[in-house]
């Protein structure tokens, strides 16, 4: 089985459904001749020609609004938007038409579409290239919002995100794009969209995280283990809808938690854990949750990102904080 | 080397039947006697309701209604022109058209009661629900006509929008999408000289709003939009040329909105009544009248009977849309996603029992 990437692996996943589905099309800056800034569609303008691979205008609100309208007439697009930090530009198309239209039309119209967003930081990149703001997305009702975390579950999740009858929001994260190999199956294989999956199992602490935050959490659960204390860790994969069961059953029976995210601390889906861990297992928890957070502070620039970025080392002084509360 | 000239553009205007109702009749659409009634009949509905819809808001039997009194020849002209085939995109102030497509008027009271129901567009047609935040619909009809041209089915889609829309970035971004591609894509803007209270002077510095069209390398034309025949003729040429391959086009039909923006809306504090009175003059149906009544198509009796009629089918819609079941709150949830999440099942299961809690101390 080959050894794959990120990258490749989504390529493969694109490349296959358009093969399988003619009404799958690319549409994005820079897809087609450059194969996109991060070569994720390198290869598929000479597979399938430039009706299926196309190359748009510099036109964030239009990629998603065009996308969007050729969903509605029985298309399945997938739309790139270059960097998370463009997106806010097509963020009306996608609050206002892509997650409404199939409620507010009462079912005659819905929206079968994905939006590609590679996202986050730790890639050196510049100003507006580094954020994670997947809440926007979660916030937004009618919108599915999947991150993958590695480049096995990246094909699987981005196969369902392609056949789902719903607007998926596909977060990319950067920072694993190329930096982790691993083996990918050339056949088709699903991974159920809103399934968390438990990485590794433990039990003395829950860790849940999800897209480019999963390596530093191994990390630290690897030097945890070390000293005697076994993590359990939860991929999410799916941020909306959220796989609550997971984490609380998961949270039931270790009694401690930590969520870990890249984004902001305010509003963040681990915030919304939290909430929810208190709803459903507030008497099974022996610590209060612990959060492992970018700040609420803008994304910096390179220089400073390490100081942002959460790392194994504050992942492992959570988790301390809520092994020894 | 001198300087050339490169590029030039030059903005045509068109009138076929003027104020008095005469009509040019090399210019005249080639629509018979019973095709030019019925463009009268669809003009006087869309009159009727808009007048009723106004005062069933102030009866607060409608919430908020965005009039479109005096615009009426821009919306029945424009939509006549379409195939059933053909894709329209309403923005919100165009009922007079959704009506010729054939949407049941029963549907825009209920949007307008703040019923969802009311853009459950019925299969057969293939209408987008009304938008109302400005411009956003442009590049999602522009989406749905390359998905046509990708799929190799000879229709075109018509986008409406007001002159308000011009200043907005979806404006630009879909219109230059539209021309790249060569979009099958006719663009309706119904330039009624007012967003809210804001005047067309502080939209553009453009001396009309056809010459953008130009910009984005396809054919723009203003035309007089209170003349059914301009615009049924303007826009036939431009879905035909859209159907065939030829692209997109851009149709700014000069109008005003004689009423106010909403019925929350007071326009007396920021325009003139003289120029309101100005542009009466310039009714839409009162010219079509006029025409008939020349070539001897128009009597009192019929008159009688056209009003009669829309008064009948207005009052049935009223009478409909308020006999109507009230909407299922559980619908709030049931469209969400297609596939209600478990999350969402336990908040409306929640609701659900709340409510029959709510219910038993009733």
């Amino acid at each position: 089985m080959a050894k794959l990437t990120v990258v490749e692996a989504i390529n493969l996943a694109l490349r296959q459904e358009m093969e399988k589905d003619p009404r799958v099309l690319i549409l994005g800056e820079d897809v087609g001749k450059n194969g996109g800034v991060f070569r994720v569609t390198q290869g598929l303008l000479d597979i399938f020609g430039e009706a299926r691979v196309m190359d748009t205008p510099l036109s964030e609100s239009a990629i998603a609004g065009v996308a969007i309208g050729m969903a509605i007439y029985g298309l399945r697009p997938i739309a790139e938007i270059q960097f998370e930090g463009f997106v806010y530009a097509a963020m009306e198309q996608l609050a206002n038409h892509a997650g409404r239209i199939r409620t507010r039309s009462r079912g005659r119209y819905h929206c079968p579409l994905v939006v590609r967003l590679p996202y986050g930081g730790g890639i050196r990149a510049p100003e507006h290239h580094s954020d994670s703001n997947e809440t926007y997305f979660v916030h937004t009702p009618g919108i599915k919002v999947v991150v993958p975390s590695s480049p096995y579950e990246a094909k699987g999740l981005l196969i369902s995100a392609i056949r789902d009858p719903d607007p998926v929001i596909f977060m990319e994260p950067k920072k694993v794009y190329r930096s982790l190999r691993e083996e990918v199956p050339e056949e088709e294989y699903i991974i159920p969209l809103g399934e968390a999956r438990i990485v590794q199992e433990g039990t003395d602490v829950t860790l849940i995280t999800w897209g480019a935050m999963l390596q530093p959490t191994l990390q630290a659960a690897a030097l945890m283990e070390q000293n005697g204390t076994r993590a359990e860790i939860i991929d999410l994969r799916t941020l909306s809808p959220l796989d609550t069961e997971t984490i609380i059953a998961s949270v039931k029976k270790n009694h401690r938690a930590v969520v870990v995210q890249e984004a902001p601390a305010t509003c963040g889906v681990g915030a919304e854990i939290v909430a929810r861990i208190n709803e459903k297992a507030l008497v099974y928890l022996e610590a209060p949750v612990q959060r492992v957070t970018g700040f609420d502070t803008i994304m910096p620039l390179p220089k400073l990102e390490k100081y942002y970025l959460p790392d194994a080392g504050r992942v492992i002084e959570a988790a301390n904080r809520a092994v020894n509360f | 080397m001198p300087k050339q000239l490169i590029e030039t553009f030059s903005v045509e205007w068109l009138q076929i039947l003027d104020e008095d109702g005469n009509c040019d009749e090399e210019l005249r659409p080639s629509l018979d006697n019973e095709q030019v009634k019925k463009l009268y009949e669809w003009m006087v509905l869309a009159r009727t309701f808009d007048e009723k819809a106004f005062k069933l808001q102030r009866e607060g039997r409608l919430g908020t209604y965005a009039s479109i009194l005096g615009q009426e020849a821009a919306q029945v002209g424009s939509a006549y022109a379409l195939r059933p085939t053909d894709w329209m995109f309403p923005a919100f102030r165009e009922p007079g058209a959704s009506f010729v497509r054939g949407l049941p008027m029963r549907m825009i009271f209920q949007y307008w009661a703040g019923d969802e129901r009311g853009s459950q567009i019925p299969e057969e047609l293939n209408d987008y629900p009304i938008t109302i935040p400005v411009a956003t619909q442009i590049p999602i009809a522009v989406g749905a006509a390359l998905a046509a041209k990708f799929k190799g089915d000879a229709i075109a889609v018509m986008a409406y929008m007001g002159d308000g829309a011009t200043s907005k970035g979806d404006f630009h971004e879909g219109l230059n999408f539209a021309g790249v591609f060569a979009a099958p894509v006719v663009f309706v803007c119904q330039n009624n000289q007012w967003a809210i209270s804001v005047p067309l002077k502080r939209q553009t510095a453009s001396r009309t709003l056809a010459q953008k069209a130009f910009a984005y390398g396809f054919p723009g034309v203003q035309v007089d939009g209170n003349d059914v025949f301009a615009v049924y003729r303007a826009t036939s040429e431009a879905l035909m040329r859209a159907r065939a391959g030829g692209g997109p086009s851009f149709i700014e039909c000069l109008t005003y909105r004689l009423g106010d923006h909403t019925t929350a809306d007071d326009a007396s504090r920021y325009r003139s009544p003289e120029q309101v009175e100005q542009w009466k003059k310039k009714d839409p149906i009162d010219r079509l009248r006029k025409y008939l009544e020349k070539g001897g198509l128009w009597n009192k009796a019929y008159d009688q009977a056209v009003s009669s009629q829309a008064k009948e089918k207005v009052e049935s819609a009223v009478h409909e849309e308020e006999s109507f079941p009230p909407p299922d709150p559980l619908d709030m949830f049931r469209f969400t996603y297609q596939d209600l999440p478990a999350d969402l099942r336990e908040q409306m299961e929640g609701f659900v029992n709340a409510n029959g809690r709510r219910d038993q101390r009733e």
